[in-house]
């Protein structure tokens, strides 16, 4: 999920950006080297529940949560709940000088309304942290708690709370597999001059709760997926943006895949995870992506259906967006929310696209 | 027609250059004294806001900690992860070398994106504000005064006020020492709606509303109150003048009045007429006085700033932009002045009879009851000024007793010399003393307002100039007592400040450590200094009310001296258990003097102060030496201990410097001061003038019947003097009752203390001497005038018919 490390770089980039000085260093300086930070290391194996929790020694990291819900009318719903870290140096320190930044992002997408809410703390003040034993990730009022009983692991039962403008949600996510390790063993290769990161899934959560918007409580169902990932490598200059998608099948089977859009003709990775949490990386070509419907959006013209082809597995879908007008209006922009897909198979998931 | 008539009646002032001018004049005057306070308060008051706004976050709800200790990190988080959308501020004086800046510490993430600090921090970069380094956001000129006295760096910001700057909190936090202790909170103004309330979840904090003006504009109150006080007497002092202008020019185009009304111009065009022409007056005059009283702001201006950075530490700036509300106010105002001074004559005019003659003996008759009136409106309002001086209490009980006892006794004034005159006249045996006597009373409805506003400005110049002056006097005496130490030295870290606690004593008979904390007692954010015990405080310390032990009291840690300011606002008693900052409880043994300080003020045992606030800086110290030591201790200092020349005071520069601040502060006093007697002058002189060109009629008879045209004159000189020096007599009580009134009880209100009054005749004299040369200007063109008028002149009056 490498476009993710451009997400969680571009909202510590843009938090310097929006302050009009798109070129400036310090935490845009995330762009240019990872001097003093911590770098991953194929073959260090992650261990939990510790890697669950944060490491401040590198750059970068986040837990990232996507779901899509369905209320007793069957009406759909998208939730996301995103915590970044951002480190402007590694390691913490006591009180305000920590230098560790922490960016909360939340969202309800409905079928006509995108509800958005972003938080932003510092470290070492105990307003934004991930912990282990137990887990908690919380920024302010928002929190991912584990609820899991020992000896499951903690992430098996989580709790998932947060609130915006007019909506807020409090959700109950229990997984019925295995974690994840992406790549080799979560040692994640990023790019051909090697850059990696440390990196892990759970997409196989169950997902009950209640969700408010625009004052209303509704009880909700569904499915989610939560992304670990840490590293403290810089970004390739030429890359604009990307699309991405993760993808639960009615067969239990999931899907993420990815196309990175730079000058060039831009870089497309997936990988195919079982229903019993195996998975099988899709080597170059074997995924096309093809967008197959644009709609302006926050006035730009976005790719918001795509027709997505694996022939090796026989697989041809068309997806469609819940809502066009996905936009989280955060402080780094970008197009994020829930899908449908009908074709040789079906099922939802959620697309997330920066850089138009 | 109407054109024509218009013309004809405007013709007027060509023919009259000099009534002109003074109508014009009046009008200024009044409106440039009024509006140039105004435009002071208007640009004292908008930067108090400016300034509130940026440093305080003053449009927004703050959190502070009840004990005034400052909010721990642990609750923040709390009411952060209890869904309280609230920003850390660590904020406190920290010296840069010699430059004192107030250090504001924001945490740039949790700032209210509404707030005016966000687009300093914004406008600046962000990862340089959270830099290892530091960044202060500063303004221009504070920035040329911080170079080269840090390693942080400087970004220059229009928004921020001068003496302050913004950083990053952690950086604030370590510069501060404040251990992670927070300021104050600020509450963004959008919060979750199913918040849990603060006191449950915190009890150790409380919310405080947005207040309704800043601190220091409430500070500042009083002083611009005063200020509105002298606009108001200056503008009712310009109005004499209009009035009196006013009178003149309608008295004087009666004849055109009648031949117009004749003609078949209706009454109702001929008062729009004179409507058109006093608006277009007044606006011109307004105009023209809304620019006097900008110069006339701007001269005062940057004693006005002095004066209140001195006394408050509010930062204005020396200069003055223009404002629409003070020059749209102007105007208005004169509009409403002219019209308010000429209802009278235009009165007259619609009542006018078309073909009446003048009747000087009738007005006399008819201001007989008025004259009553006045006399009895004056009593009351004396009445009124004695009432509220009694039982009223508050700044604005205070002035409203100073304008009753002031209008109450110019409204006294007209009728007071009636009776002295009609006494006077029974007295003379002289047919030509009679006259005189009796044509001085004729005169007095004429010459009243003009005498009345003399009146007001020779008192309000007595009273002030007694205030100022008692004020001078017991703080010089002060001054003495309180800056009993010869040197004043101040070290620049706390290791410097180690090294001079082991050297000094070898020099210097005592060292008396100048240490305090700042910190919330009984509500207000105040001083709190340690004292050692030492003579220097028994023997010079001034205090007011003490425990005869107030001294061991305050050694052995348990008694605790408060200032005049604290105690007369009823914050704490004489003997009472006040509860300090830290969990302990101190007695009140003593009340000292502290003139200068708007704030409150405590001091303990410097014991108790190192013991209850470990963190306390401890660089300041005062020095006892022998007199003739002094050059030589400051000269080791320097050369031997190696102190840096500007981190010494001696205690002469120390005086100089609060007496300049002193004197600063009733500059601007003293110049509206001499302005307004200067108006009442020129009403003088307007009344005399008006006057003079009247009375012919009633002088022509006394000169037919062999009075010399010379003799005339010298009598017309006389009786100014005669009325100047009783006005002038009565102003003296006047006055001494102004200054009584704001000695007792607007200077406490205001500023908290309360001074003896003491009484300098000699600054009368000074004062009458004035009054007398200005009286005797004002006589000097009517006496002249009538001491060369042709015969031919004085025998028209006969043949005319007026």
């Amino acid at each position: 999920m490498n476009a993710k490390i451009m997400l969680g770089a571009l909202v510590a980039l843009v938090m310097t950006a929006s302050a009009g000085h798109s070129q400036s260093q310090g935490f845009a300086g995330l762009g240019s080297d990872a001097t003093g930070f911590a770098i991953p290391e194929r073959g260090h194996p992650l261990s939990f529940p510790s890697d669950h929790g944060a490491h401040p020694d590198y750059r970068i990291e986040w837990w990232y949560v996507t779901a899509n819900l369905q209320s007793a009318d069957g009406k759909r719903y998208g939730v996301q709940w995103t915590l970044f870290r951002s480190a402007l140096a590694p390691g913490t320190a006591q009180s305000f000088a920590d230098p560790q930044i922490w960016i909360g992002h939340a969202a309800i997408t409905t079928d006509n309304h995108q509800y958005v809410a972003e938080r932003l703390a510092r470290g070492g003040v105990g307003q934004a942290n991930a912990t282990t034993q137990p887990f908690e990730a919380w920024i302010d009022d928002w929190t991912m708690k584990s609820v899991a009983r020992p000896p499951a692991d903690e992430l098996n039962e989580l709790l998932l709370t947060a609130n915006g403008q007019d909506f807020g949600y409090s959700l109950n996510l229990k997984s019925t597999g295995p974690l994840v390790l992406q790549g080799d063993r979560g040692f994640s290769v990023k790019s051909a001059d090697g850059q990696a990161s440390y990196y892990y899934s759970q997409p196989f959560y169950q997902v009950d709760g209640v969700i408010t918007v625009s004052g209303a409580d509704v009880a909700v169902s569904g499915q989610a997926w939560l992304d670990r990932e840490w590293s403290s490598q810089p970004l390739a200059a030429n890359q604009t943006g990307w699309d991405w998608f993760s993808l639960h099948f009615d067969t239990g089977e999931k899907l993420m895949a990815f196309r990175l859009r730079d000058d060039k003709e831009g870089f497309i990775s997936a990988n195919w995870i079982s229903a019993d949490g195996k998975t099988t990386p899709l080597s170059k070509g074997a995924v096309h992506l093809v967008s197959v419907r644009q709609a302006r959006v926050n006035g730009r013209d976005m790719p918001v259906a795509w027709r997505i082809q694996v022939p090796g597995r026989s697989l041809e879908i068309t997806t469609r967006p819940l809502f066009d007008q996905s936009w989280m209006s955060t402080s780094t922009p970008y197009w994020e929310g829930p899908i449908s897909f009908q074709g040789s198979a079906s099922g939802v998931g959620y697309l997330e696209m920066t850089g138009y | 027609m109407r054109f024509t008539a218009f013309a004809a009646l405007l013709s007027h002032w060509r023919r009259k250059p000099l009534q002109l001018l003074t109508l014009v004049t009046g009008i200024a005057l009044a409106t440039a004294l009024w509006s140039g306070v105004q435009a002071i308060n208007a640009e004292a008051r908008a930067s108090y806001a400016r300034a509130a706004s940026v440093l305080e976050q003053g449009g927004l709800r703050q959190i502070v900690a009840k004990d005034g200790n400052g909010i721990s990190i642990e609750t923040y988080a709390k009411l952060r992860r209890w869904g309280w959308n609230v920003s850390p501020v660590i904020e406190g004086p920290y010296r840069f070398g010699s430059v004192r800046i107030k250090l504001i510490g924001i945490e740039p993430l949790s700032m209210p994106r509404e707030e005016q600090i966000n687009s300093i921090t914004t406008a600046s970069d962000l990862s340089g504000f959270l830099s290892a380094r530091g960044l202060l956001v500063v303004s221009a000129s504070t920035a040329d005064k911080l170079r080269g006295n840090t390693v942080m760096k400087i970004k220059v910001s229009e928004q921020v006020p001068n003496d302050a700057a913004f950083l990053d909190i952690a950086a604030a936090d370590q510069l501060l020492k404040a251990n992670g202790k927070i300021s104050r909170l600020v509450v963004a103004p959008k919060q979750r709606s199913d918040l849990e309330a603060i006191e449950r979840l915190s009890p150790e904090v409380s919310l405080r509303e947005t207040p309704d003006e800043p601190d220091v504009s409430r500070l500042t109150e009083s002083f611009h109150l005063n200020l509105t006080a002298f606009g108001y007497l200056s503008f009712v002092v310009g109005l004499f003048i209009v009035y009196s202008a006013a009178g003149l020019t309608f008295e004087q185009r009666r004849g055109t009045f009648r031949t117009l009304r004749s003609l078949g111009i209706s009454l109702p065009a001929l008062t729009t007429m004179l409507l058109i022409e006093l608006a277009a007056l007044a606006l011109l005059s307004g105009l023209l006085g809304v620019i006097l009283g900008y110069f006339v702001a701007s001269t005062l201006m940057p004693g006005v700033a002095t004066t209140l950075r001195g006394l408050y530490g509010a930062t204005v700036p020396g200069t003055l932009s223009i404002r629409p509300e003070w020059w749209l106010t102007g105007l208005l105002i004169a509009l409403a002045g002219t019209a308010i001074s000429s209802a009278q004559s235009l009165g007259r005019v619609w009542k006018l009879p078309i073909l009446a003659a003048a009747q000087p003996q009738a007005w006399e008759r008819v201001s007989k009851k008025s004259l009553i009136f006045q006399t009895v409106a004056g009593c009351s309002l004396l009445g009124l000024a004695m009432l509220l001086g009694i039982a009223g209490s508050g700044l604005v009980a205070g002035f409203g007793t100073l304008g009753c006892l002031l209008l109450g006794a110019a409204l006294l004034l007209p009728g007071l010399l009636s009776i002295i005159l009609v006494m006077v006249e029974r007295v003379s045996r002289a047919a030509l003393t009679q006259w005189f006597w009796a044509d001085t009373r004729l005169q007095l409805p004429g010459l009243s307002l003009a005498l009345m506003a003399l009146l007001l400005a020779l008192s309000a110049n007595i009273g002030v100039g007694t205030m100022v002056s008692s004020f001078r006097l017991t703080f010089l005496g002060w001054l003495d007592q309180r800056l009993a130490a010869e040197l004043y030295v101040t070290a620049k870290d706390e290791n410097e400040a180690k090294r001079l606690r082991e050297w000094l004593p070898k020099y210097s008979t005592s060292v008396l450590p100048i240490w305090n904390v700042e910190a919330d007692v009984l509500g207000e954010q105040l001083q709190i200094f340690g004292v050692v015990d030492d003579p220097t405080y028994r023997d010079h310390w001034p205090l007011i009310v003490a425990n005869h032990d107030a001294w061991d009291e305050v050694a052995s840690g348990k008694g605790a001296l408060i200032n005049e300011q604290m105690w007369r606002r009823g914050d704490a008693t004489f003997g009472a258990t006040i509860p300090m900052p830290g969990n302990w409880d101190a007695t009140v043994v003593g009340v000292y003097s502290d003139y200068g300080n708007p704030k409150g003020q405590v001091i303990i045992g410097i014991d108790s102060l190192v013991a209850h606030y470990p963190d306390v800086p401890k660089l300041r110290y005062g020095l006892r030496v022998a007199a003739e030591q002094v050059s030589n201790l400051r000269q080791r200092l320097v050369t031997e201990f190696g102190l840096t020349e500007t981190a010494i005071i001696d205690q002469a520069s120390l005086k100089r410097q609060s007496t300049a601040v002193f004197e600063q502060t009733f500059t601007v006093t003293g110049a509206l001061n001499v302005l307004t007697l200067a108006v009442a002058g020129f009403a003088m002189f307007s009344s005399l003038l008006t006057l003079s060109s009247i009375r012919l009629p009633q002088l022509a008879p006394l000169w037919a019947m062999g009075v010399r045209r010379r003799d005339l004159a010298l009598y017309e000189v006389v009786r100014t003097l005669a009325l100047w020096l009783a006005t002038f007599v009565t102003a003296i009580p006047v006055g001494l009752g102004l200054a009584w009134v704001l000695l007792e009880i607007v200077n406490v209100e205001a500023f908290g203390w309360r001074l003896p009054m003491t009484v300098f005749p000699l600054d009368w004299l000074w004062l009458g001497a004035v009054a007398l040369l200005a009286a005797l200007f004002s006589i000097l063109v009517p006496a002249r005038r009538l001491a060369t008028i042709t015969p031919a002149e004085l025998l028209r009056i006969f043949a005319d018919e007026r």
